[in-house]
């Protein structure tokens, strides 16, 4: 049975035809999501469970001087109460971060329970376990805290100034691991990127274009909260389910920060409400489990909204500076950026990537980028949907539209002649594989949106802005497991939680490629202990690399079915082949289905496997076309029209594909727009629910239209290219590029808020006047 | 675990002896779309709710002979919008129930309930204020009547005294020739709370403006009655540079705060633009046409 729900198109860049992969098979998940049966973290409910909560710090910045808990463990019905004393003292280690970016246990461990300090508004400082959740809740209350409160400092050039109050007191500033700074620092870490002469470069511009950009804290926003339950059984063994991205991860991370076997703890990832980067890390999973151990029952947890605003990973807000050079004909001679970013209250942001992403679109022989990660009173930034790339590429591709209108260059041919592509340099990593960045541009220069005039309305501010992006996706470890059943279906364990709908596509590239039925799979996602090592679902990198693990466990299994008939038949392997599903042999021809059947009951089940870590991964190019109208009174701005051009590879299940890109553009908008944190000026955060907090809603964009291009990744055996991320990357961009088409006017401060744009209104009046 | 009573008495006496028996923390529910959200967020130490639904005087909706219309302080928004009678007599209160919350939301919550919670952006009150409304309180020491632009006293207080509830509003008969229209300023465009809100009413004699009312909504403690606004219009001819000079009016009145929600300059500048706009809607509607609902 299959489903169509396309509402785009794709423009193919090669000839393969498939038979399962590009079709729309009905989500395997599908009916238990729809009919409310599927389980989620929530859902859990163990027997004599009690219910933990949070007590956090009311202040941004302050000295814990004393914690006397005895009025809560007084309190009726409450079991367990911890503070930072009940982690054991973390060794000074490096363990892996979510996406990539490593991280000294000790601060990890301080995040998810402070020690001596609290770091931000919301900061945990003790937990604990009651019968029931308000008893917990009454309990937090009768904690009695002392605080020593500490001045705050925000923002990160503030955080950066030599006088700036010091968050983390023996921080010291580091560049390619070798300490740089005399002094105790907020500035964790500075790193440099160069290739060719920059200075060259400029010497050789005609027009060199240099500007500022600052950027707000922006959250993920998963409906779904945090949650955990654990239970520390006495023989020592700790179970977990929660709603993580990724549950091999937790249960290293709970190994390192309980300092506890990892294979005594077992984690089961639970369905999942939206992660978008921020839920492959954790923060209540530890306190679950200290509560259990101490109180010798299984915890469950909860966080609310206003906890999960407060105190999980939003994306760093922050300060870019970009210069670029150009010749008179549009020719990209040089380009210099500097980043800093928000760290939040313990050092790791993603300020990395984003300078590897600042000019990834472009074929730039000189480039200088220099990025710093700074701690500010603010919560742990985390990844978040292509995380860096949106600040950084806001920034370049805003300045690029600035350098076309200087020169009258068309913003399309200047990208078409300046795209980077295959065999070009990339920054600090190697040179580009085949790569879409052309072809997007071109799909976007030929599509409906870009050939219709925008309509003028006299009276209304319209205008139409265009912006590319660009993300590495990354690989990391993925595994499978199929067992082939007596009836020739397949059971297919993988260790990647579903957020995207990746049940199906990798179910779809295992039955691509034994030649059976997609419907003939049955995807599960297995807790830690029954499949093999898999790194988060995040990086966009679940079709791709857990898609690969299908399609070797897939040809692990036929060559098993091949090695089963053989002896069957008692014939060499080399007599046997396989086609469309189909194996044959002199005289004989067998469906995947018959030889099940037959070889089930000579007792051979075959079980294909595999462990992949794949290297070529396939960055992804995208380019957005974005209409607004500004209301010219009150500063607030209507997306008319929208369409997304992205480079899928090839796109195994094109709806999915459409509805990341549909849900990346809509964040985007919302961060372009409205999304940001608001503090107080004692770092308290004033915006903490999703009243404040100004997500879009359906009646704030219009349809999101899209278009597939495939040019295959060369890395893939399907030629699959994340796609899950990079559609956040060009809405800001695009939105200001419209915003500069219809009112003349550059924002350069993310979000471009009604209350912004009319101020910025209001000063363009007045220089007219 | 605390505990919390429910009461659903049938009549304003019941309700206020409850209240009485309670002190302040027995709460009156009705549509509860703001005060379950308190106390489940625990902002209140709440004993007692007394439903209002029950009560026959809190739910009517009845127009008296003199056309003077008395609104039940629990009815629900969506009974407003939904009476043909009501949305032809008081636009600006059916502008206010038709972007209070959503959908779901006005299906419960009533304009009684958004003013007594008092919230400086409630989106009625400047609608109500524009209406002439007048509040009808009943407590331990009877009846009394309060101008509904004097019933807001500071943010999330009311001038309800110990034991008092509001009962319901009376909403004098639309004069002839007059118009009334509300809007607000919201960053989306749903499931928002006003940066700013503005309402209006005008009473026309040809061109001529022979009566006015101003209100705005979040740019004060209280929803703010801008009356010199008002009073600046009446003589004047209805249109741009009349609207425009009371449009100034308004937003000198205006003492806004910088929140999370806005800053003093944009809501100084929506309260001049959202002046003018309601003023044209209230125009159009005293000449017989629609105004156009604009955000």
């Amino acid at each position: 049975m299959a489903v169509e729900t396309r509402t785009g198109r794709t423009v193919k860049h090669h000839d393969n035809t498939y038979n399962v992969i590009g079709t729309t098979p009905i989500r395997h998940d599908g009916v238990e999501k729809v009919t409310g049966e599927a389980l989620y973290g929530s859902d859990i409910n163990l027997p004599g469970q009690f219910h933990g909560k949070v007590l956090r710090s009311p202040h941004a910045h302050a000295r814990i001087l004393s914690i006397d808990t005895s009025r809560a463990e007084a309190l009726d019905g409450v079991h367990a109460v911890i503070t930072g004393q009940d982690i054991p003292e973390p060794a000074d280690k490096i363990i892996s971060g979510g996406e990539g970016d490593g991280n000294l246990l000790k601060y990890k461990t301080e995040n998810i329970l402070a020690r001596a300090k609290t770091h931000y508004h919301g900061h945990p400082v003790a937990a604990v376990a009651a019968i029931s959740p308000h008893i917990a809740g009454q309990a937090v209350k009768l904690i009695d805290v002392t605080y020593e409160v500490l001045p705050a400092v925000l923002e990160v050039r503030e955080a950066m100034a030599p006088d700036a109050p010091i968050i983390i007191e023996d921080l010291l500033t580091e560049l390619d691991d070798q300490v740089i700074s005399e002094t105790p620092s907020n500035i964790a870490e500075k790193m440099v990127y160069e290739t060719g002469d920059v200075d060259q470069g400029f010497e050789e511009s005609d027009l060199i274009v240099d500007r500022e950009f600052s950027f707000g804290v922006v959250h993920q926003g998963y409906i779904e909260t945090h949650n955990a339950t654990a239970h520390w059984l006495k023989d020592g063994n700790i179970h977990v389910w929660c709603s993580s991205q990724g549950a091999f991860s937790i249960r290293s991370e709970l190994a390192n920060i309980l300092d506890h076997p990892i294979t005594k703890i077992h984690v089961t990832p639970m369905e999942i409400g939206g992660g978008f980067g921020g839920k492959t890390t954790s923060y209540l999973e530890p306190l679950a489990a200290l509560l259990s151990r101490k109180s010798g029952r299984p915890v469950k947890m909860n966080m609310d909204r206003d906890e999960v605003l407060k105190a999980t990973g939003p994306t760093p807000g922050g300060y870019v500076r970009v210069k670029l050079g150009v010749t008179n004909a549009g020719i990209v001679k040089a380009g210099y950026a500097e980043l800093a970013f928000d760290a939040g209250g313990f050092p790791g942001s993603v300020v990395g990537a984003g300078c590897k992403c600042v000019f990834a679109p472009y074929n730039m022989p000189n480039a200088k980028v220099v990025g710093y990660d700074v701690v500010v009173n603010k919560p742990k930034t985390h990844a978040y949907r292509a995380p860096g790339a949106t600040h950084a590429e806001f920034a370049s591709e805003t300045v690029v539209d600035e350098i076309c209108r200087e020169l009258g260059l068309d913003p399309v041919e200047f990208r078409l002649q300046n795209s980077a592509k295959e065999g070009d340099w990339q920054l600090d990593e190697p040179p580009y594989a085949r790569i879409g960045h052309i072809e997007c541009v071109e799909a976007a220069r030929d599509s409906d949106h870009w050939q219709t005039p925008l309509e003028q309305v006299p009276g209304k501010l319209r205008g139409r802005g265009i912006a590319s992006g660009f993300w590495f996706n990354v690989g990391l470890t993925s595994s499978a497991i199929a067992r082939l059943n007596s009836d020739g279906s397949v059971t297919l364990l993988e260790g990647s939680t579903d957020i995207g709908g990746t049940r199906t596509s990798v179910a779809m590239q295992f039955a691509e490629t034994l030649g059976i039925s997609v419907d003939d799979v049955f995807p599960i996602v297995a807790d830690t202990d029954s499949v093999g090592q898999t790194d988060v679902t995040g990086g966009s990198r679940v079709t791709f690399a857990t898609g690969i693990a299908a399609h070797d466990a897939a040809n692990d299994m036929k060559q098993q079915i091949i090695a089963g008939l053989a002896d069957l038949w008692e014939m060499s392997e080399d007599a046997i082949t396989h086609r469309d599903g189909t194996f044959l042999t002199d005289g004989k021809s067998l469906t995947v289905r018959e030889a099940a059947l037959l070889l089930t009951d000579e007792e051979i089940f075959p079980v294909g496997r595999a462990t992949v870590t794949p290297e070529r991964v396939g960055g992804a190019f995208t380019t957005h076309i974005a209409d607004v109208e500004v209301d010219g009174e009150t500063g607030k701005v209507e997306i008319l029209r929208y369409t997304a051009v992205q480079d899928a590879g090839v796109a195994i299940y094109p709806p999915y594909v459409e509805g990341q890109i549909q849900g990346g553009v809509v964040q985007g908008i919302g961060w372009a727009l409205n999304e940001d944190y608001v503090y107080d000026d004692k770092g308290l955060l004033r915006n903490s629910s999703l009243l404040d907090y100004r997500m879009p809603t359906a009646l704030d964009v219009p349809n999101i239209e899209t278009i597939i291009v495939e040019v295959p990744n060369p890395g893939h055996p399907y030629g699959v290219r994340g796609v899950g991320e990079v559609p956040i990357v060009p809405p800001p961009a695009a939105v200001a590029n419209a915003i500069h088409d219809a009112t003349g006017l550059r924002l350069r401060d993310l979000p471009m808020s009604p209350a912004r744009v009319q101020a910025a209104l209001t000063s363009q009046n007045g220089d007219q006047t | 675990m605390r505990a919390i009573q429910y009461a659903a008495p049938t009549t304003v006496d019941d309700a206020v002896a409850l209240l009485a028996e309670h002190g302040e923390n027995a709460r009156i529910l009705a549509g509860g779309t703001d005060l379950i959200v308190q106390v489940r967020e625990d902002g209140r130490d709440t004993e007692l709710f007394v439903d209002a639904k029950g009560i026959p005087e809190l739910t009517d909706l009845t127009v008296s002979a003199d056309g003077t219309t008395t609104l039940g302080a629990a009815t629900p928004c969506y009974e407003l919008y939904g009476n043909d009678n009501f949305c032809a007599a008081y636009p600006a209160i059916v502008d206010a129930a038709r972007i209070i919350g959503s959908t779901g939301i006005q299906g419960r919550a009533s304009v009684g309930g958004n003013l007594c919670n008092a919230g400086p952006a409630g989106d009625s009150i400047p609608a109500l204020i524009v209406h002439s409304a007048i509040c009808n309180v009943a407590g331990p020491n009877g009846r009394r009547e309060i101008a509904v632009e004097d019933f807001c006293t500071a943010p999330g207080r009311n001038s309800l005294e110990a034991g008092e509830m509001l009962v319901s509003l009376t909403l004098p008969s639309p004069p002839p020739n007059s118009g009334t229209h509300y809007l607000r300023f919201i960053p989306r465009n749903e499931m928002d709370i006003a940066v700013v809100g503005a309402g209006a009413f005008l009473q026309l004699d040809g061109d001529s403006i022979t009566a006015a009312r101003i209100a705005l909504g979040a740019v004060a403690p209280t929803p703010l009655f801008v009356q010199a606004a008002g009073e600046a219009l009446i003589g004047q001819t209805a249109g741009e540079a009349a609207f425009a000079a009371a449009a100034e009016i308004a937003r000198d009145t205006a003492s806004p705060i910088d929140d999370m929600r806005g800053t003093v300059a944009h809501r100084k500048q929506l309260s001049y633009v959202l002046t003018q706009r309601a003023l044209r809607g209230a125009l159009a509607h005293a000449q017989g046409g629609t105004p156009s609902n604009g955000h």
